[in-house]
């Protein structure tokens, strides 16, 4: 129960900075991205901060042996780079082009109430899922294989 | 469409958001990568409860700001419902295969020092800054 709150009560903060950072407007991280045209840097500060705030707080919390909530810490395992990262990163930066909408900025905007994040949303779970049931078949013909 | 340099807002949540980061660490030992978050829950994984409590939160943020400030979030885009649709399932399926977003990979990872984080997310905005350049300035818009 208590990890559940907690979790929620994160997820409001992470929410509330994307929403004050402007990051859940499209228009916004577009024109970040527009240098020859309404170039607006505030993205660039939004990353800075974000990052310059968990560099220097990962330092802290990777000297306790685990999370206070959990027995340990879930990290992604050390794997070199692949086709899959880098094409997957590719296709990623062209859906963020051409919408404006990154999951983390997408999420909370749902909040808003207008149709836009609804329906990309809706659109990106599809992908998410397209992409794990072509993971699902590809493992399954290896298996075969 | 015009957006103003918001430099003290863009500090102000970047830290937030850092905030939030460093908080489901401490706390969890999670990555605060929302592609993470929102796969898991969606694939229904065994801990998928803390991760649709980050999710609920993460919505709800503009509702609480609107109660508490009365300013909606107002979102300022005039993008037609195909590139929506378009964009949605490309970040989809990016995201999945390159295993995060601007969250996971952007912020927890490169401040992990993680080379496949700053590789997929030089890649990624790398990708993000061409593509609006082409459909902006070649196509001049949708």
């Amino acid at each position: 129960m208590f990890r559940t709150l907690s979790a929620a009560a994160i997820g409001l903060v992470f929410g509330t900075g994307i929403v004050i950072s402007g990051m859940g407007n499209p228009a916004k991280v577009l024109n970040f991205f527009d240098l020859f045209g309404t170039w607006d840097p505030s993205l660039l500060l939004v990353m800075g901060s974000a990052l310059t705030v968990t560099f220097t707080g990962y330092r802290f919390v990777f000297r306790r042996p685990a999370p206070v909530l959990d027995h340990k810490f879930h990290l992604p395992a050390k794997r070199p780079l692949d086709l899959p990262l880098i094409g997957g990163s590719a296709l990623f930066g062209i859906g963020w082009g051409i919408s404006g909408f990154c999951p983390g900025g997408a999420l909370p905007a749902l909040g808003s109430g207008e149709p836009s994040p609804l329906i990309f949303v809706a659109a990106m779970i599809g992908g998410i899922l397209l992409a794990s049931g072509l993971r699902a078949v590809s493992a399954r013909r290896q298996a075969l294989a | 469409m015009d957006t103003s340099f918001t430099p003290l807002e863009a500090l102000l949540g970047g830290s937030l958001i850092g905030l939030a980061a460093v908080a489901l660490m401490a706390l969890h030992g999670r990555v605060a990568g929302m592609t993470g978050i929102l796969t898991g829950a969606l694939l229904l994984k065994a801990d998928w409860n803390w991760r649709a409590a980050f999710l609920a939160g993460a919505v709800a943020a503009p509702l609480i700001l609107l109660l508490l400030t009365g300013t909606p979030l107002h979102l300022q885009d005039e993008l037609p419902s195909w590139a929506l649709i378009a964009g949605g399932l490309l970040v989809g399926l990016g995201v999945s295969f390159g295993g995060g977003c601007t969250s996971g990979h952007g912020v927890c990872g490169i401040a992990r020092l993680s080379k496949r984080s700053i590789v997929a997310t030089l890649t990624f905005m790398a990708a993000t800054f061409i593509t609006v350049f082409v459909v902006r300035h070649v196509f001049g818009g949708f």
